[in-house]
C-alpha cells in the first residue's frame, strides 16, 4: 500500500504528462506481481467496491474523534477523503500494514456490515498517506488526473510496446493483468485478443490549413462533415455494450439512451451529439450529460442524446479495418439499412470535383453543429492514433473578435512562472465583463513579452491571479458562442485562443458584448 | 523603572517548581501583571514587552524571525544567537542597546525575573520565562518538539501559565518524521537526474534546518543557494552549524544545475528566479504542505511537510508537559486549541494578539480565492 499510496500522491503534484508516465514506469519497475497489476486497475477504473461509502467513512471517524475538532479540521482542509486521512488518530500497536492486494480481495469477499471493521482496521496501520490512498481508492473516487489511457499509455512505454497494441488485448485480460506483465517482460506470448467490448484505439485526422489544400490531388478524397460533439466508439458484442470515447474511456454509464438501443453486433465509430426533432443542439447542450456517472430521467427528456455514424470497425466477428474507406462506408451504409439502430444515423458524404467547390460548402455552413470538414482518402485503411496524410480535418474559418485582458493567472508545471492564462472582457457600457479565458495561440516569444506586461501593469493581487490595467487589446479566436448561465457576462465561447497580441490597438476600440451576442446562435 | 543597560546578570539557575504548587495569598493574578496591547504582551512590573509589534523602549525578543523581532527597539533583551541574527538582518537597527542573556542565566528586570528557555524553534529561539512575585509565566514564543540538529532542543517549564502558539493548532497537522520527507526529497533526485530541484524553504531556520537534513541522510554534494538564503546560511555556519559544501546560485551556465540541489525562498521557486534552472521540480519545505489542495494552488510538485512549529500532537503534549493550570493561546488556530485544553480541565483562552504572521513565520501564507473562470474576483487586495 506504501508505494501505490505514494504513486497516487506523485501523480497529484505531478503536472507534466511524462513526468506522471515516469513515475507510472517506475512503480511498475519496482512493484511485484499482483500489486501492481490491482494498482493499474485502480488507475484504469476497473475496480469498484460498493460497500464503502464516504458516510461510512465519516460516521467511522467521529467514534474516534472530537467532532468539533473534525468539524474544524474538515473546514480547513475542504475534502472528506483528506480530512479523514489526517485526522485519524494513531492506535499504539496496530496491526501490520495491508499491501493493495490484501484490501482489494478482502473487501471482495467481506460481507457490507463488516466492512466498517475492516477499513478500521487498516485506517489504524497506515500512515496518513496510506489512508488518503485507501480512502480515495474504497471510495471509487481517484480523481488524481490520470485517465485510463494515461495509464496505458505509461504500461506502454514502460514495456516499450505500443499503446494501441495493449487496448488491443486489454478487454481478454481482468485485474491483477498477470499475464499482460509476464508479455511486457518478456515471459510469456502476447495474451489474446479479447473477444469482448473491448476498445480499438481510434484514428485520428491532421489538422489542414488553408494554403496546403491546393497540393492534395481532390478525386481520390472523400468528405463529410466534422460534427461538434464528441468522438465516439460504440462496441456491441456478445451482449456487452460499450460507449467509448476518444481516449478509450468508458463513458456508457452516463448514455443510458444509446445503450439501449445497441442490440446489434458491430463496433461504430460516430460522433455523440445532442439532438431536438433531428436538429443538431449547441455543445453547450451535450456538455450537460458529459463527466456524470449517472443521469436523471429530466437530462434524458432535457438533452436526448443522438450518435451520427462516421465508420464501421467490426461486423459481427468480421474486423473491417483493413479495407478502404470507401469500402467500409458501403459496408456502414448496408449494415444501418438492414440493422436500422434507434437514435443514430449516418453522417452524409459530401460529393463534389473540385478544392475550390468544397470550400464554398464549407463556407456556407454556419450552423454551430459544423467544425468544418473532414477529408478522407477513399483507400485508407482503418488505422490507430493519427498517421499523417489519410485522414485531415478542415475547419472552417473561427470567428474572431477584439478584447481586452482583465486578469492573468499563472500556468502550470514549465508555464508555473508565466503568466500565462487570460481572463478578457468586452465592453457593456463603459465598463469590461469577462467574457472568456484562454491560454494558447501565442508562441513561446510572445508568452515572455505577455508576462513581463502583465508584471508591469499589474493593478491587485490575489493569490495565483493579478489583475491589470485596462490597456492590452487580445484579438481572439473562438469556434462558437452559446448562452451560459454560469458567466457573468451571460455567454460563454468554445475553444477561445489567442489569435493576435494587438499591441498597437487602443482598449476603447475593443469590440462591445452586444458585438458578440449577435453571434449567438439559438 | 529599571533601566534594561543596568541590570545585573545572576547566574544560571534551573527554575524551581511552579508556584501552583504552592499554597500563597500573596500570589498575583496573571492578567494583572501582563496584558494585551496594542504594541504587544507587555509586562508591567518589569516595563518591557515580549516581541512587541511597534518600536519599544524595551523588548525581549525570543526569536530572529521578522513579525517577532523587529527593528528600531531602544533596548533589546535576546540570546546571543538571536542578537546575531538580528545585527545580521537590521544592521544598525537591530536596536540602540542590545543586551544578550544566555539559556538559563537569570536577569532581573524591575521586579521580574527573566530566564530563557530554548525553544528548539530556530538558531538561538527561546521561551521567556518570566516570575514576578511567586507567579510563572511562560512566552514559549513559537516553538517544536523534534530534533533539529541546527538549534537547542526545547524544555518544558512547568508554571502558573504557558502562552503557547497555534499555527498548527487544528488535528489534521500531524508532521511526519523529517527522515521521511528527505527520503523522498532524494528519491526523487533520483528518478529525474535531467531535471533540477528547487526547494522553497524560509531563509532564517527552515533553509539550514533542510541543509542539515539533507546532509545527515548522507547527501554531500554541493547546496546552491539563492542569494536571499546565503548571508543567513553563512552565519549558522559562523555559530557552529556545519552545513557542508554551499554555493551561491548565481553565474551559472544552467547545466550546470542539473541534478542539483538548489534552495530558495518559497517566493522564487515557481517564479522568474527559477527559469535559470533547468526543468525545476518545485518542492517547498513547510507544514502547510500537509494539504495538499494548499500545495497544488502554489504549483510545488513535491510537498516537503517539514515544519518548525509544533504540529498538534505537540502542542497538546506540551501543554501536558508544563502542566499549567492555565493556558493562553495566540496566533494561529488558537479555537481548536482552547477547546482541547478546555475539555482536558485547564483554563484556556486565545490572546487577541495583532500583528503576528498568522500562518507562522517562514510559512507560506495561504493564497486567497481565485477568482472565477471569466468572473470577478471576490477577494480583496492581497500584495
Amino acid at each position: 500500500m506504501k508505494r501505490f499510496a505514494e504513486l497516487i500522491d506523485g501523480l497529484i503534484f505531478t503536472p507534466s504528462r511524462n513526468g506522471k508516465i515516469r513515475l507510472m514506469g517506475d512503480y511498475f519497475s519496482h512493484t511485484p506481481d499482483p500489486e501492481r497489476g490491482f494498482a493499474l486497475a485502480a488507475l484504469t477504473g476497473g475496480l469498484s467496491f460498493t460497500d464503502a461509502k464516504p458516510a461510512a467513512l465519516r460516521n467511522l471517524v467521529m467514534t474516534r474523534v472530537d467532532p468539533v475538532l473534525y468539524g474544524w479540521s474538515y473546514d480547513f482542509v475542504g475534502d472528506t477523503a483528506e480530512t479523514i486521512s489526517l485526522i485519524w488518530p494513531p492506535r499504539p500497536g496496530a496491526n501490520r500494514e495491508p499491501d493493495l492486494s490484501e484490501v482489494v480481495e478482502t473487501l471482495a469477499e467481506t460481507r457490507r456490515v463488516d466492512v466498517p471493521k475492516v477499513v478500521e482496521r487498516w485506517l489504524d496501520a497506515l500512515d496518513a498517506q496510506g489512508r488518503y490512498a485507501l480512502i480515495k481508492l474504497i471510495t471509487g473516487s481517484l480523481r488524481i488526473g490520470v485517465s485510463a489511457r494515461l495509464a496505458k499509455t505509461a504500461l506502454a512505454e514502460w514495456g516499450k510496446c505500443p499503446v494501441d497494441e495493449i487496448e488491443e488485448v486489454w478487454h481478454g485480460l481482468t485485474p491483477p493483468y498477470r499475464p499482460l506483465f509476464d508479455w511486457l517482460e518478456g515471459k510469456a506470448e502476447r495474451p489474446a485478443v479479447g473477444e469482448g467490448a473491448g476498445f480499438r484505439p481510434l484514428m485520428l485526422a491532421s489538422p489542414l490549413e488553408d494554403d496546403d489544400i491546393a497540393a492534395l490531388d481532390a478525386s481520390i478524397y472523400r468528405a463529410e462533415w466534422k460534427w461538434d460533439g464528441i468522438r465516439v466508439q460504440l462496441v456491441a458484442k456478445g451482449g456487452e455494450c460499450r460507449i467509448y470515447s476518444r481516449t478509450g474511456d468508458d463513458i456508457g454509464p452516463a448514455f443510458p439512451d444509446i445503450l439501449e438501443t445497441m442490440d446489434f453486433d458491430a463496433v461504430l465509430d460516430g460522433e455523440l451529439l445532442v439532438t431536438r426533432d433531428g436538429v443538431v443542439a449547441p455543445f453547450n447542450d451535450l456538455q450537460q450529460r458529459l463527466n456524470r456517472k449517472a443521469v436523471t430521467a429530466k437530462m434524458l427528456l432535457d438533452y436526448p442524446a443522438y450518435v451520427r455514424l462516421y465508420d464501421i470497425l467490426f461486423e459481427g466477428p468480421e474486423d473491417l479495418r483493413q479495407l478502404g474507406f470507401e469500402i467500409r462506408r458501403k459496408r456502414l451504409e448496408d449494415w444501418y439499412g438492414r440493422a436500422k439502430p434507434q437514435r443514430m444515423d449516418l453522417s452524409p458524404m459530401l460529393p463534389f470535383t473540385t478544392w475550390g467547390e468544397l470550400a464554398e460548402l464549407r463556407n456556407g455552413a454556419r450552423e454551430n453543429s459544423i467544425e468544418g470538414l473532414m477529408l478522407k482518402r477513399f483507400d485508407s485503411a482503418y488505422v490507430a492514433g493519427r498517421p499523417k496524410g489519410p485522414w485531415f480535418k478542415w475547419k472552417r474559418g473561427p470567428l474572431t473578435m477584439d478584447t481586452v485582458m482583465m486578469y492573468a493567472q499563472r500556468g502550470h508545471g514549465k508555464r508555473s512562472s508565466f503568466y500565462s492564462d487570460y481572463t478578457f472582457g468586452a465592453w457593456k457600457g463603459d465598463e469590461l465583463v469577462p467574457v472568456g479565458k484562454a491560454y494558447s495561440g501565442f508562441t513561446d516569444e510572445e508568452l515572455v513579452r505577455l508576462d513581463k506586461w502583465v508584471r508591469n501593469h499589474t493593478t491587485k493581487r490575489y493569490g495565483p491571479v493579478r489583475e491589470v490595467e485596462q490597456g492590452l487589446v487580445l484579438e481572439v479566436a473562438f469556434d462558437s458562442v452559446h448562452r451560459s448561465t454560469r458567466h457573468k457576462s451571460g455567454v460563454a465561447m468554445r475553444f477561445p485562443r489567442v489569435a493576435r497580441i494587438r499591441w498597437d490597438k487602443p482598449p476603447h476600440e475593443a469590440d462591445r458584448l452586444e458585438t458578440l451576442e449577435k453571434l449567438i446562435v439559438e | 523603572m529599571v533601566d534594561i543597560t543596568h541590570m545585573t546578570h545572576m547566574t544560571s539557575t534551573t527554575p524551581a517548581a511552579p508556584s501552583a504548587n504552592v499554597a500563597s495569598a500573596s500570589i498575583p493574578v496573571p492578567e494583572s501583571w501582563i496584558k494585551v496591547l496594542p504594541q504587544g504582551l507587555y509586562v508591567e512590573p518589569g516595563d518591557f514587552f515580549v516581541d512587541p509589534v511597534r518600536p519599544a523602549a524595551r523588548a525581549v525578543i525570543t526569536h530572529g524571525h521578522a513579525d517577532h523581532a523587529r527593528p528600531n527597539n531602544e533596548r533589546v533583551l535576546a540570546t546571543p544567537d538571536t542578537l546575531a541574527i538580528m545585527r545580521a538582518r537590521y544592521g544598525d537597527a537591530a536596536g540602540a542597546s542590545l543586551q544578550a542573556l544566555p539559556y538559563g542565566e537569570r536577569l532581573r528586570i524591575g521586579e521580574v525575573n527573566v530566564t530563557f528557555v530554548p525553544a528548539g524553534h530556530v538558531l538561538g529561539s527561546a521561551q521567556a520565562v518570566m516570575e514576578y512575585r511567586g507567579c510563572r509565566i511562560v512566552a514559549s514564543g513559537d516553538y517544536k518538539r523534534r530534533a533539529d540538529a541546527t538549534c537547542a532542543p526545547f524544555e518544558p517549564v512547568p508554571c502558573d501559565v504557558f502562552i503557547t502558539e497555534a499555527t498548527f493548532g487544528l488535528p489534521v497537522f500531524r508532521h511526519p518524521p523529517d527522515e521521511g520527507e528527505i527520503a523522498r526529497l532524494l528519491h526523487s533526485v533520483e528518478l529525474f537526474p535531467e531535471r533540477s530541484h528547487v526547494v522553497g524553504a524560509y531563509a532564517l531556520g527552515k533553509c539550514q534546518r533542510v541543509i542539515a537534513l539533507l546532509r545527515k541522510a548522507g547527501y554531500d554534494k554541493p547546496i546552491f543557494l539563492h542569494g536571499a538564503l546565503i548571508p543567513l546560511s553563512n552565519l549558522y555556519q559562523e555559530l557552529g552549524v556545519d552545513l557542508g559544501d554551499l554555493r551561491p546560485a548565481t553565474g551559472l551556465k544552467k547545466d550546470a544545475f542539473v541534478g542539483q540541489i538548489v534552495m530558495a525562498p518559497p517566493s522564487a521557486v515557481a517564479d522568474r528566479w527559477a527559469r535559470r534552472l533547468p526543468d525545476p521540480v518545485v518542492c517547498m519545505a513547510s507544514g502547510w504542505m500537509t494539504v495538499r489542495q494548499r500545495a497544488k494552488q502554489r504549483g510545488v510538485e513535491l510537498p516537503l511537510v517539514i515544519s518548525d512549529h509544533a504540529d498538534w500532537d505537540e502542542l497538546c503534549q506540551t501543554i501536558d508537559d508544563v502542566g499549567a493550570p492555565e493556558i493562553w493561546v495566540t496566533h494561529g488556530r488558537e479555537e481548536a486549541l482552547v477547546h482541547h485544553a478546555t475539555s482536558r480541565g485547564i483554563r484556556a483562552r486565545a490572546l487577541a494578539m495583532v500583528g503576528f504572521d498568522e500562518e507562522g513565520q517562514g510559512e507560506m501564507p495561504e493564497p486567497p480565492e481565485v477568482p472565477v473562470r471569466g468572473g470577478s474576483p471576490t477577494q480583496g487586495e492581497l500584495l
